[in-house]
């Protein structure tokens, strides 16, 4: 655990506390180093349930860092370590109850360029669900429909099913992707800057998606695009230098930021 | 993988570097050509053996006639005029069966078409005129004795009836030869070109399809054929599995230090290890270590005369796979390389364990650089003769390893090569003569079995490739 008097200097930053009304996420105290180097510290914040919440802040701050936290991809580095908590539902992500892969399923996550697998249409959209259990064809065929038409996809593919995913442009591969994600119903969606590789039409398309999933699922979203953010969000959190700056209703941080700080960096002042 | 759009680049440079452009497209060339020639040499050689030559009746200032095949023209030394080599078969009664002959000593030469030639048990070729066929007390000539022998020669020599050829060769001998011991029998002067083309399918066929007669410098080399593809087929299921999960440990599994460093830097190492240093260890730890313990432990009731403790297919297998390991594991790793972390994330995030990543997404995508390094394997191994000498190979081994008495597949039996018997017939025939144009047949072969088998791989590899979009 890493309670270095560093994270604890951090935390005695002014930041604006904020308590959502309802709680999904809960992110308390949470550091993490790669190999010795923080990357987030002392992060404290609640993710509100059903609403997009949006993390911004300027390149290395640590934002896909805590996203991938969320999603306890950073396993997969030996060199990563932390400290805090993160609760999903009120359960820690992190204790031993929590099956890494169950927690996965509800955490899913979507990467900024899209990474289809190299198999067909269908077969991406199941592979989530291939993982979990045996389901008959009619029910599975059923999921992967609901899937791609959440994903504002089925009707530019219901015809090719079966042809390879690769086939697909770019925005159409990360509507896959997120259908393959919302495939196993997780109860949280992180977006990790999901159009950046995008043309603007398909951002656009993207971003309606969002605006739509809200109404079934929690959604974390980390973006460069300062208007994006302000766009799709309901909430947003600005981070700097690995630290939590400030945290609030999207209209609030944009147009009445409580800190220089953050003024500065959405105004463009700040490189 | 995206291609370079080198258009707008291209025109500037071509004029503005000056030559060395031209000198990278001159290596191509001069490759290709070498290549080129290669190919050409041995598909004429290699091909035109097998084409009905056309027999030649010369008579010589000494008054001696001889029949033969003419074969090729050298040079006599100090300007003497050129001299010409002669096929005129006989063996058993002029000692040889090649003659050369002055070309300023020729007076008369004449094709006619009753010349013919015959490929016989012993004593292999007799080239000369058929006088008549003795069947049952009956003496045929002409068109008869013609169609006698061609419908003996469709029955098996067994089944033959018990009638006896009269032969004359050149100089006026006669001799006389039972049909059952003919194998072949034509007139190539009096041939069509359509009959000669039919012929020459023949064969090739027959080279391609019997085993070899007269110490390898005759007949065929199905059974060369049959042991090199099976033991590259027997080596690539053996080196497949073991270089690719080797390659995942190193990539996907190990800690990246410098341990692991050292392991890829001894791999990319031994690939360069030359290759009878393989033969040596495969001699000693396969064929005498582990054979001779096989011997001791399940076929001691043979002893001494060895069954695994000799070298053998299995043994040969074994070692080819251990020299092309590297092969596969180096193109494996850079397979799995080239994949992108976001697949792996991508699978990790939707609940997939590690195993599941690798069979379901890494794997998949790494079929094609497998492929590939299997491809490297091939192509080493059908061409590597020199370990083989020591671990299993043989001048003669007729009996193919896979037959129909159980278990099927001989492992411990020792095989044919195509590149040994490349070795074999050029420089321990007898008859160094009649081995050329068989070592170019063998060559070529060889070239088309790599091809053959690269091929297939390929093409393998192209349909994996399209099954799931056009990259990786």
């Amino acid at each position: 655990m890493l309670a270095s008097p560093m994270s604890a200097q951090a935390s005695q930053a002014p930041v604006t506390a904020f308590v959502p009304e309802q709680c999904c996420l809960s992110i308390q105290q949470f550091n993490l180093a790669y190999a010795g180097k923080m990357a987030l510290r002392n992060l404290t914040l609640d993710v509100p349930r059903h609403r997009v919440t949006a993390f911004i802040g300027p390149s290395g701050c640590g934002k896909s860092t805590l996203l991938r936290a969320i999603n306890r991809l950073h396993d997969l580095n030996e060199t990563v370590t932390h400290g805090g908590h993160i609760q999903l539902e009120g359960q820690d992500i992190h204790s031993s109850q929590m099956n890494v892969t169950e927690l996965r399923r509800r955490v899913g996550m979507v990467f900024q360029t899209p990474n289809p697998f190299p198999m067909s249409i269908y077969e991406n959209v199941a592979f989530g669900l291939r993982l979990q259990r045996r389901l008959p064809k009619r029910k599975r065929d059923d999921i992967i429909e609901w899937a791609l038409t959440s994903a504002a996809l089925w009707d530019e593919v219901k015809d090719r099913l079966h042809r390879s995913a690769w086939q697909l442009s770019g925005g159409q591969q990360q509507r896959l992707v997120i259908a393959r994600t919302l495939a196993v119903q997780p109860d949280v969606l992180l977006l990790d800057e999901p159009a950046s590789a995008l043309d603007p039409i398909s951002t656009l398309k993207i971003e309606e998606l969002i605006r739509n999933l809200k109404s079934q699922l929690t959604l974390v979203l980390v973006t460069h695009n300062m208007q994006q953010a302000a766009r799709v969000s309901d909430y947003t959190a600005f981070l700097q230098h690995g630290e939590l700056v400030e945290y609030g209703p999207t209209d609030q941080v944009f147009t009445n930021p409580q800190l220089q700080r953050t003024e500065n960096y959405i105004t463009g002042r700040m490189t | 993988m995206k291609r370079r759009s080198p258009h707008t680049i291209r025109e500037a440079t071509w004029l503005r570097d000056g030559l060395w452009p031209w000198l990278c497209a001159a290596c191509v060339a001069l490759s290709l050509l070498m290549l080129a020639a290669l190919l050409t040499l041995l598909v004429t050689r290699g091909l035109s053996h097998f084409w009905p030559a056309t027999l030649e009746e010369v008579t010589l200032g000494s008054g001696d006639i001889i029949i033969g095949q003419s074969v090729r023209e050298a040079p006599l030394p100090q300007n003497a005029g050129l001299e010409r080599l002669y096929f005129t078969g006989n063996r058993e009664i002029t000692g040889a069966n090649w003659r050369w002959v002055s070309v300023d000593d020729i007076t008369q030469q004449s094709t006619p078409n009753d010349l013919i030639r015959l490929e016989r048990t012993p004593w292999g070729d007799f080239i000369g005129r058929l006088i008549a066929v003795e069947s049952e007390g009956q003496q045929l000539t002409g068109q008869e004795a013609w169609d006698h022998v061609k419908n003996a020669l469709t029955m098996p020599p067994s089944q033959r009836a018990n009638s006896e050829l009269l032969l004359a060769t050149a100089d006026g001998q006669t001799l006389r030869q039972p049909v059952s011991g003919i194998s072949h029998f034509q007139a190539p002067n009096a041939m069509s070109w359509g009959q000669k083309t039919y012929v020459w399918g023949q064969n090739v066929w027959r080279f391609l399809s019997q085993g070899p007669r007269a110490a390898n410098t005759g007949g065929g080399v199905w059974p060369a054929i049959f042991g090199t593809v099976l033991m590259v087929i027997l080596m690539s299921v053996m080196v497949t599995p073991f270089g690719v999960l080797a390659a995942i440990y190193l990539n996907e599994i190990a800690h990246q230090n410098r341990l692991t460093r050292l392991v890829r830097i001894g791999v990319r190492n031994l690939a360069g290890v030359p290759s009878i240093v393989y033969g040596v260890f495969g001699l000693g730890v396969f064929v005498y270590g582990i054979g001779g313990s096989i011997d001791t432990w399940f076929f001691s009731d043979e002893l001494p005369s060895p069954t695994f403790g000799t070298g053998g297919l299995l043994w040969a297998s074994l070692t080819l796979a251990l020299l092309t390991l590297p092969v596969v594991i180096v193109a494996t790793e850079e397979g799995l390389a080239r994949i992108p972390d976001a697949q792996r994330e991508g699978a990790v995030a939707l609940g997939a364990t590690r195993l599941e990543m690798l069979t379901r997404v890494v794997l998949p995508m790494a079929t094609p650089a497998m492929l590939t390094g299997v491809i490297l394997a091939v192509a080493r191994a059908a061409g590597e003769v020199a370990p083989l000498m020591l671990v299993g190979v043989a001048k003669l081994a007729p009996q193919v390893p896979l037959d129909g008495e159980f278990p099927y597949l001989h492992l411990e039996r020792k095989f044919m090569h195509l590149g040994y018997h490349l070795f074999d017939t050029a420089f321990h025939g007898e008859d160094v003569q009649a081995a050329i144009p068989l070592v170019y047949a063998t060559a070529l072969l060889l070239v088309l079995i790599v091809l053959a088998l690269n091929l297939t791989a390929i093409f393998l590899r192209h349909h994996l490739r399209r099954q799931r979009g056009n990259e990786c």
